[in-house]
């Protein structure tokens, strides 16, 4: 079966999504590679779905729509940052840092 | 025929995902993504998770994605090309990610099998073959999660009326 590879295929994507989130400074880019990181993990539950159960593919649904609203509500956030900064570089929000 | 096709899309996706964090374009960024999410489809279909397949493609790449680029159209972010990498020590924390990846590439020429078959696959195509590729997640939505179905519908309310109050001009 393509189990295996499936979850290989997981482990890089998530890998290559870690590493756009900590290299980018555009705040667009980070929330992209966050997406990437949430469908790699929703590909190792559809993986580990096919060995054991139709569960893994139910949680991948209430994945998917945990990541459509968090999508929403990060992208408003987003926009109203950028009115009162007129840039996404993060290294300007350093609002909370000591 | 099976491995072909899903080494082709893992190919594309993994291709995607490296031309996705290395790009300055965000417009462009955001395209191998939505190609990344059109070859996880293809894997997840050749995984026979038909009904998450099309809810990948009509929810992320449909729409999750068309609100990022509705959000880059708003901002009027595609025009600078200066590159945004971090720099100094973040690079190498990044490499060490980096390691994380090859750590994993490693795993797919040696070692012991990751996933121990409990005969899912057959449970599964029982399900479809009885209640349909909808009715096989649908109905183990609704009997046995159905409270976190009930939490996911009042997260989207507060997700849709937080959005609203959060990109007001004046609150």
């Amino acid at each position: 079966m393509l189990l295996n590879e499936s979850l290989i295929l997981a482990g890089i994507l998530f890998s290559i999504g870690i590493f756009g989130v900590l290299i980018r400074r555009n705040a667009i880019i980070i929330f992209l590679s966050i997406e990437l990181m949430l469908n790699a993990v929703n590909l190792s539950f559809v993986a580990f779905s096919r060995a054991m159960g139709i569960d893994g593919q139910v949680f991948v649904f209430f994945v998917i729509a945990v990541a459509a609203a968090e999508a929403a509500v990060g992208l408003a956030l987003v926009i109203a940052i950028f009115r009162h900064y007129e840039t996404l570089d993060i290294k300007n929000f350093n609002l909370l840092r000591w | 025929m099976k491995e072909f096709l899903w080494y082709a899309f893992a190919f594309l996706a993994v291709g995607g995902g490296v031309a996705m964090v290395t790009r300055k374009n965000p417009v462009a960024s955001l395209l191998f993504l939505i190609l990344t999410f059109f070859s996880l489809a293809g894997i997840f279909i050749l995984l026979q998770a038909h009904f998450i397949a099309a809810i990948q493609v009509l929810v992320y790449a449909g729409a999750i994605m068309v609100l990022f680029l509705f959000v880059i159209m708003l901002l009027n972010l595609g025009h600078d090309y200066r590159s945004d990498l971090r720099g100094g020590g973040w690079i190498v924390i990044g490499f060490a990610g980096a390691g994380l990846f090859g750590f994993f590439v490693s795993r797919a020429f040696r070692g012991p099998d990751l996933v121990v078959d409990h005969g899912g696959a057959a449970l599964i195509d029982r399900a479809v073959a009885e209640f349909g590729a909808v009715g096989a997640i649908g109905i183990p939505l609704i009997r046995e999660y159905v409270v976190p179905f009930e939490l996911t519908a009042l997260l989207l309310l507060a997700a849709i009326i937080g959005a609203v109050v959060l990109a007001k001009r004046r609150v």
